[in-house]
C-alpha cells in the first residue's frame, strides 16, 4: 500500500515539480553567485592594489636604499596608516631584513611560493588566502627605480599587504544565504502546484475509481459528472455510455429470465389442475387393473405410474422456480437431526435397505428447515438407490462447519466427465438421455435446499469405489428473520 | 364411513376425487362454489370439508371463516397450490385444520381425512391419573368430556386446537417441539410444516383471549417450540 502510494501520480508530480524547481533554482543560483561573487571580489581586490600602488608610490621616495630594519619598520606603518579603518598589516622586505607594522605578527599568509613570486617578477602578485575561518587577501609588490624612459630597476625592496575581506566574505555569505532562501521558496511554490495539479487530474479519477467500483457492486445506474472539455472529461463521458449501455443489456437480461421463470410457473401451474383430476384417480385405475384384460391392464397400470412421475416433474418444477424466483422461504426450527434422517429414511421404507452411523440422540441439533433437510436426504439416498448400488449408507457427523451428513453408495461411482454436472437440472450422463426415474431435477432441488441453508454439498466418487454425496449444514445461527412467527 | 363436503371448481378434479374418496368409502357431497358448499351444509352435516382455496366468487379463504363462524369444530382440509406461502398460512390462521397440496394421491387425502377425523372423535392423549377436569388459573379443561371453559364460559375449540391444548396442558412445564406436536396433534409421520402448529397456537391463544405480548397459557420457546405454563 505504502509502495503504491509512493509510486502514485500525486508522488510522481511533486517529486517531479520538485526537482524542476531545484534545478532551476539552483543553476540561476549558482550562476548569479558566481558573477556577482566574481564581480565583488575583483572590484575590492583592484581597489586595494590601486590604493597601495598610490602608497607605494608616494612613500617609496623616503626609502634609502639599502635600507635599515628600523626604517623598513616605519615604512611599513606608514603605508599600513593610510588606510583609515586600520586593517592593513603589511610586511616589508629586504634580502634578511624585514619590517612588519604589526610588530611579532608571523604574517603566515605570506607563503614561500609568494614571496618567490614577487622575487622573480616585477609584476604585482596577488593572491587570496583562507585560514582560521577569514579569507584574506595578500598583495606582494616589488619597489622599483626608474624613470619614464630609462629601464626600471629592482631596488630588492619586496612589500605584502594583507588585507582581511570580512565584508566581501560577508557579502558572499549572504548571496548564498539569499540564494538558499529563494531555492526554498521556489521548492515549496513547487510542492503547492503540483499538488493543485494532481488535485485537477486525481479527482476525476477518484471518482471515476469510486464508479467503477459501484458498478462492479452492481449498482448499475451509477453516472459520472462530467466537467470541462478535457481528456478527463471524456473519460467520464465514454465511462457514462459504456454504464448506460451495460444497465440497459443486464436490464434486457433480467427481463428476459424473469419472463423465462414466470413461463416455467405458469406452465407448471396449469399443469396442476388435470394432473390433480389424474392423481385422484390412479388408485383407481390400479385397483382396477387386477379385473381387466392383460393389454388394458399394462395400458391402465402404465398411465397410473406416468401419472405421479408427471405429478412429481410438476412439483420439482414449481420447487425450482421457486428458488429461481427467490421465493423459497426457511422455516427454520431446531431438531435432533439423526432423529429427521431416522424419520426420512423410514417414512419412505428405506430403513431396512440402508445402513446408518447416526450419533446418539440430541448430539446433533441445530437450528435447519426440516422438511427441506427431509428432502435433501431423501433425494440423496433415493438418487444413490437408483443410480449407484447397495449398500447405501448415510453417516452423520460434526465437521468444523457445522453437521456433515454423507450418502455413499457402492456402485461404479460417477464418471469424471459427469462429476462436475451432477446438480444441473436434468443433466443426463448418458448420450442416449435414457429417461430415468427421477424428474431430473432432484439433485439440484437438493443444492438449492443446502445453498438456501447456507450450507455446501459436493458430489465425489470414494476410493474404496461408489460416489459419496457430503453435504454440509451449518447447525447454530443467530435467530434470523426467517424464523417463523409465533 | 365419513361424510365428506367436496368444494372444488374444477368439474375433472372435482369428480376424480369424488370417484377416488367413495371408492375408499366415504359418502362425498361435490359442489363447484363457496355458495352452493355454505348451502349444503346444513342439508347435507358432513363430518369433514376439503376446500379448495382458489374459488371463484366467494374464495376458500371465504368459506373457511364463514364455516367457523357457525362450527368451530367442523374439520377443515385446504386443498391448495403448494407453497402459495401467504395462502397456506392465511388458510391455517382462518381455521383450517390441516393442508394437502394439489396434485394430490387419493390414498394421501385419505389418510389426512382420516387423521383429522380421528382427532375429531376425541381420542386425546391421556395420563392415568390424572383428574378428570383440571383447572389452571381461569382455565378448565375437562379431559373427558372433552370441553374447555375460560372463567366458566365454555370455549369452542376446532378438534387440532383442542388436541393440542389437552397435549400441552398435560404436561405442565414441558417444552415440546414443533415437531413433537405436529406427531401428536396432527399425526403426521413425515416431516409435516410446523406452519400448521404456530399457526394453531396462534387460534388458540386467540380463543382463550391470550394478550398477544404475553401469553399468560401457552409460551413461545424461541427457535425449539411451545410450553403450558399453569399461571
Amino acid at each position: 500500500m505504502r509502495k503504491r502510494r509512493l509510486r502514485g501520480l500525486r508522488a510522481r508530480l511533486v517529486v517531479a515539480f520538485g526537482l524542476v524547481a531545484a534545478v532551476a533554482a539552483i543553476s540561476t543560483g549558482a550562476l548569479t553567485f558566481r558573477e556577482a561573487r566574481t564581480g565583488v571580489l575583483q572590484q575590492s581586490q583592484d581597489a586595494t592594489i590601486r590604493q597601495l600602488r598610490a602608497q607605494l608610490n608616494q612613500h617609496a621616495t623616503e626609502l634609502a636604499v639599502p635600507p635599515e630594519e628600523s626604517a623598513l619598520r616605519e615604512f611599513a606603518k606608514d603605508v599600513a596608516a593610510t588606510e583609515s579603518q586600520g586593517s592593513w598589516r603589511v610586511l616589508v622586505t629586504y634580502g634578511d631584513r624585514s619590517g612588519s607594522s604589526a610588530p611579532g605578527d608571523p604574517f603566515t599568509e605570506v607563503t614561500p611560493a609568494l614571496r618567490e613570486a614577487v622575487g622573480s617578477s616585477q609584476a604585482t602578485v596577488f593572491q587570496r588566502v583562507r585560514g582560521e575561518g577569514r579569507t584574506s587577501l595578500v598583495v606582494g609588490m616589488s619597489i622599483l627605480f626608474g624613470g619614464r624612459d630609462t629601464a626600471a630597476a629592482v631596488t630588492g625592496v619586496h612589500v605584502f599587504l594583507v588585507v582581511p575581506q570580512t565584508t566581501e566574505q560577508a557579502y558572499v555569505d549572504a548571496l548564498v544565504t539569499a540564494v538558499e532562501r529563494a531555492m526554498v521558496v521556489a521548492l515549496a511554490l513547487a510542492v503547492v502546484l503540483a499538488l493543485l495539479a494532481a488535485r485537477g487530474v486525481l479527482v476525476p479519477v477518484r471518482k471515476l475509481r469510486f464508479a467503477t467500483r459501484r458498478i462492479a457492486e452492481g449498482r448499475l445506474d451509477t453516472r459520472l459528472a462530467v466537467n470541462g472539455s478535457d481528456e478527463l472529461a471524456d473519460l467520464s463521458h465514454t465511462f457514462n455510455e459504456t454504464a448506460a449501455a451495460l444497465e440497459t443489456s443486464v436490464a434486457e437480461l433480467r427481463e428476459m429470465e424473469a419472463r423465462a421463470r414466470r413461463f416455467a410457473a405458469d406452465v407448471s401451474h396449469e399443469l396442476r389442475t388435470p394432473l390433480a383430476a389424474m392423481s385422484a384417480v390412479t388408485d383407481v385405475l390400479d385397483e382396477d387393473a387386477a379385473r381387466l384384460d392383460p393389454d388394458t391392464a399394462t395400458a391402465v397400470r402404465l398411465i397410473s405410474e406416468e401419472t405421479i412421475k408427471l405429478a412429481r416433474l410438476v412439483d420439482d418444477l414449481m420447487e425450482i422456480s421457486r428458488f429461481d424466483a427467490g421465493a423459497a422461504v426457511l422455516h427454520l426450527d431446531e431438531i435432533d437431526l439423526a432423529e429427521s434422517i431416522r424419520r426420512t429414511l423410514a417414512a419412505r421404507g428405506w430403513t431396512d435397505t440402508v445402513a446408518t452411523d447416526l450419533p446418539p440422540p440430541h448430539a446433533v441439533r441445530g437450528r435447519v428447515d426440516p422438511r427441506r433437510v427431509d428432502v435433501v436426504v431423501a433425494n440423496l439416498v433415493g438418487n444413490a438407490l437408483k443410480h449407484g448400488a447397495r449398500p447405501v449408507q448415510v453417516r452423520l457427523s460434526v465437521g468444523g462447519a457445522g453437521a456433515v451428513i454423507e450418502v455413499r453408495d457402492s456402485g461404479p461411482g460417477i464418471p469424471h466427465d459427469v462429476l462436475p454436472h451432477v446438480f444441473e437440472r436434468f443433466y443426463k450422463s448418458d448420450t442416449a438421455r435414457i429417461r430415468s426415474e427421477g424428474s431430473g431435477l432432484g439433485l439440484s432441488i437438493t443444492a438449492e435446499n443446502v445453498r438456501i441453508h447456507g450450507g455446501t454439498v459436493r458430489a465425489a466418487n470414494h476410493p474404496a469405489g461408489g460416489a459419496v454425496f457430503t453435504v454440509e449444514l451449518p447447525l447454530w445461527r443467530d435467530e434470523s428473520p426467517e424464523e417463523n412467527p409465533s | 364411513m365419513s361424510r365428506v363436503l367436496l368444494i372444488e371448481d374444477d368439474p375433472a378434479v372435482r369428480e376424480g376425487v369424488a370417484l377416488a374418496l367413495r371408492r375408499q368409502n366415504h359418502d362425498v357431497a361435490a359442489t363447484a362454489t363457496g355458495e352452493e358448499g355454505m348451502d349444503r351444509l346444513r342439508a347435507f352435516r358432513p363430518d369433514i370439508v376439503v376446500l379448495d382455496l382458489m374459488l371463484p366468487g366467494m374464495t376458500g379463504l371465504d368459506v373457511c371463516r364463514g364455516i367457523r363462524a357457525v362450527d368451530q369444530t367442523l374439520p377443515i382440509i385446504m386443498a391448495t397450490a403448494r407453497g402459495e406461502e401467504v395462502d397456506i398460512v392465511v388458510g391455517l390462521e382462518a381455521g383450517a385444520d390441516d393442508y394437502v397440496v394439489k396434485p394430490v394421491l387419493a390414498r394421501v387425502l385419505d389418510a389426512r381425512i382420516r387423521a383429522v377425523l380421528r382427532r375429531a372423535s376425541g381420542s386425546a392423549p391421556r395420563a392415568e391419573g390424572l383428574p378428570k377436569i383440571d383447572t389452571y388459573g381461569d382455565l378448565a379443561v375437562d379431559r373427558a368430556g372433552l370441553t374447555v371453559a375460560l372463567n366458566g364460559e365454555p370455549i369452542a375449540l376446532a378438534p387440532s386446537e383442542l388436541r393440542l391444548l389437552l397435549t400441552l396442558s398435560a404436561s405442565p412445564g414441558q417444552v415440546f417441539s414443533r415437531q413433537q406436536l405436529l406427531e401428536a396433534v396432527w399425526e403426521h409421520d413425515y416431516h409435516g410444516d410446523a406452519r400448521l402448529v404456530d399457526a394453531c397456537v396462534k387460534r388458540l391463544r386467540t380463543k382463550m383471549s391470550e394478550p398477544p405480548r404475553a401469553p399468560r397459557y401457552i409460551h413461545t420457546v424461541r427457535g425449539f417450540g411451545y410450553r403450558f405454563a399453569a399461571p
